[in-house]
């Protein structure tokens, strides 16, 4: 990457992420903000660092967008991967950059960062709103798209070697998706856990700071390596019932979705495999 | 229809009064606070709703309905005062309804029953429970009073018993704890924190009490108009400056070098938002509120503050 394309970059994705929220189908009111309390102006500064991070830090590599439904609600299900949430992040880009219309995917945020000063302001107002039932429920009656990682935030505390396995999944999720009848994309999310290679979790300095842990890279630094990462979308996925069933229809249903999100997964490193074997591809 | 209306000289239910009688109501206003200029058609009676003259009111008016705006709402007003009368002047309106055969009582609640906290849900609906009281006890009588007219419900089954839970206000009576907080030309913010706020204009919070009645609406009902902004947004539509001053030292000067004196736990209040959700307001009643967000801003704004009644208020 030459120093003028480096500098230029930020600018030229400045300007689409823009044209990009401009066109966002949220009911913003002319104080540019919508009834969550996500803003534009936050949208804009929010999604130019994340266009960096996603085009050319990490060059995220997007597949199966077309699954997502242009319009009305969606749930994005997928694996935890790499520290800090940088997946997410990535996912909620892929949302952005690649969909057209492009549209705003509204993650579930743990409860601590709302008590943060300066992250519960910006997660508020870019739609990342504190995880809580009665919050998805009303943001899917809403037709927004909604994006869970049902391993929670012990997906987010998978060490190196534990990268591309999944944990237990939470159940919340199904019972939302059937009680609000919404189509549920699975996602396999690869690389994460090579960018920010966790090799210790501390967690007495996370009690210390009001967080479950903190994670340590490899290297220390709590700084992403620049690997190249990619996104899986499957096809919809979707499933009959009440949201009122017991424990053990749901947990079925749940497993259908874990094992399509273990076959994106696979499907993903494998793919990444042959191309990092490509001649000449690093 | 003939209609009690408590705490008829606070500013908001004065609006109402007014609407009740532009709709053709007659209203009993009852209060201890005289109101000299009540329009004709209000009938004013200054006594405490407490006291046996109160009762009196009931016994020879025989009202059909009761508005209850009587509750205060001062934080400067000493803990066990405002227990005293948001509880037991809530308990005799239940009671002399009951005893003159009432057909409708409605309660004039606030939307900070719901408590402002980091781990609440954004939309708080009807059917959750308190949380306010918890880390601001200043509420903890309004909370009570809210759920004691809520039992009427079931305690008196012949009777309408309404209970609204109605967001701030704002308008030209620059009346009410969002105008109160509004009033300094800068506006203190705990730093890294901008809270959505959601408010009605006054004269749409005056209308949706008098549908409430006139529907004779059952239940408990949030109440609020526009969709919410955050509060740094409203204060620079006002015209006024913010400045974000780190939560220790919010905390330490409250009262003092032009912060509001309010309690500790209305700190949380301008950290974390209460917003309500009033579907089943605007589908059982089909409210719809006149004034957006800005046109609200606006009259707030363009009305002189001058001779306006200033009060620090949940």
């Amino acid at each position: 990457m030459s120093l003028a394309s480096a500098l230029l970059g930020p600018v030229t994705i400045g300007r689409e992420v823009r044209e990009r929220v401009d066109r966002l189908e949220l009911p913003f009111s002319r104080f540019g903000v919508d009834n969550y309390g996500i803003s534009k102006k936050h949208l804009t500064y929010w999604f130019t660092l994340l266009g960096v991070l996603y085009k050319e830090y990490f060059r995220v590599k997007a597949y199966g967008t077309e699954h997502i439904p242009r319009r009305g609600r969606a749930m994005l299900i997928g694996n935890h991967s790499g520290g800090i949430a940088i997946d997410g992040a990535m996912v909620i880009a892929s949302c952005l950059f690649e969909l057209e219309p492009p549209r705003l995917a509204q993650g579930m945020v743990e409860k601590f960062l709302n008590r943060m000063p300066m992250a519960s302001l910006w997660f508020n107002r870019v739609g990342q709103l504190t995880g809580l039932p009665e919050n998805a429920l009303h943001l899917l009656e809403d037709d927004r798209i909604l994006m869970v990682f049902p391993e929670g935030a012990r997906g987010t505390a998978k060490l190196y070697w534990e990268r591309t396995s999944l944990v237990q999944f939470g159940s919340g999720f199904m019972r939302l998706a059937l009680q609000t009848k919404t189509p549920i994309i699975p996602f396999g999310f690869i690389g994460g856990g090579d960018a920010f290679p966790t090799v210790f979790n501390a967690v007495e300095l996370g009690k210390r700071l009001g967080a479950p842990y903190v994670p340590v890279s490899a290297y220390l630094l709590p700084l992403p390596l620049p690997v190249q990462l990619a996104v899986h979308y499957g096809e919809p996925m979707r499933f009959e019932g009440t949201g009122n069933e017991d424990d053990a229809t749901i947990e079925h249903k749940v497993n259908e979705v874990k094992t399509r999100i273990a076959e994106l997964i696979e499907h993903g490193e494998r793919q990444r495999a042959g191309f990092l074997a490509l001649p000449g591809r690093t | 229809m003939k209609v009690v209306l408590t705490g008829a000289s606070g500013l908001l239910a004065r609006i109402v009064a007014r609407k009740l009688v532009a709709h053709g109501h007659d209203v009993i206003g009852i209060d201890v606070r005289p109101w000299p200029e009540a329009p004709d058609g209000v009938d004013m009676h200054t006594v405490d709703i407490r006291k046996r003259a109160a009762e009196d009111v009931f016994r020879t008016t025989r009202p059909s309905a009761v508005i209850h705006m009587g509750t205060v709402t001062h934080l400067l007003q000493k803990s066990e005062d405002r227990y005293r009368i948001n509880l037991g002047g809530t308990r005799a309106v239940w009671d002399h309804c009951h005893a003159y055969k009432v057909e409708q009582a409605i309660f004039i609640g606030r939307h900070t029953y719901y408590g402002a906290a980091p781990d609440s849900p954004l939309y708080h609906t009807e059917e959750e429970p308190p949380s306010g009281a918890t880390q601001f006890p200043e509420l903890a009588d309004l909370v009570a009073a809210d759920l004691y007219a809520g039992s009427a419900l079931w305690r008196y089954p012949e009777i309408v018993t309404t209970v609204l839970r109605v967001c701030y206000t704002l308008g030209p009576s620059h009346h009410g704890t969002l105008a109160t907080f509004l009033s300094p030309s800068r506006i203190p913010l705990v730093l890294g924190f901008d809270p959505l706020f959601q408010f009605l204009h006054e004269d749409d919070a005056a209308e949706a009490i008098v549908v409430a009645l006139e529907k004779k609406a059952r239940g408990v009902f949030n109440v609020s108009g526009p969709p919410p902004l955050p509060l740094s947004v409203i204060a620079h539509a006002a015209g006024k400056r913010t400045l974000p001053v780190p939560e220790r030292l919010f905390r330490a000067l409250l009262g003092r070098f032009g912060l509001p004196g309010l309690p500790q736990g209305a700190v949380d209040h301008i950290k974390y938002p209460i917003v309500i959700d009033s579907m089943r307001f605007k589908k059982t009643i089909g409210f719809r509120y006149e004034f957006d967000a800005e046109a609200t801003i606006e009259s707030y704004s363009a009305a002189s503050s001058s001779g306006s009644a200033r009060s620090t208020s949940t």
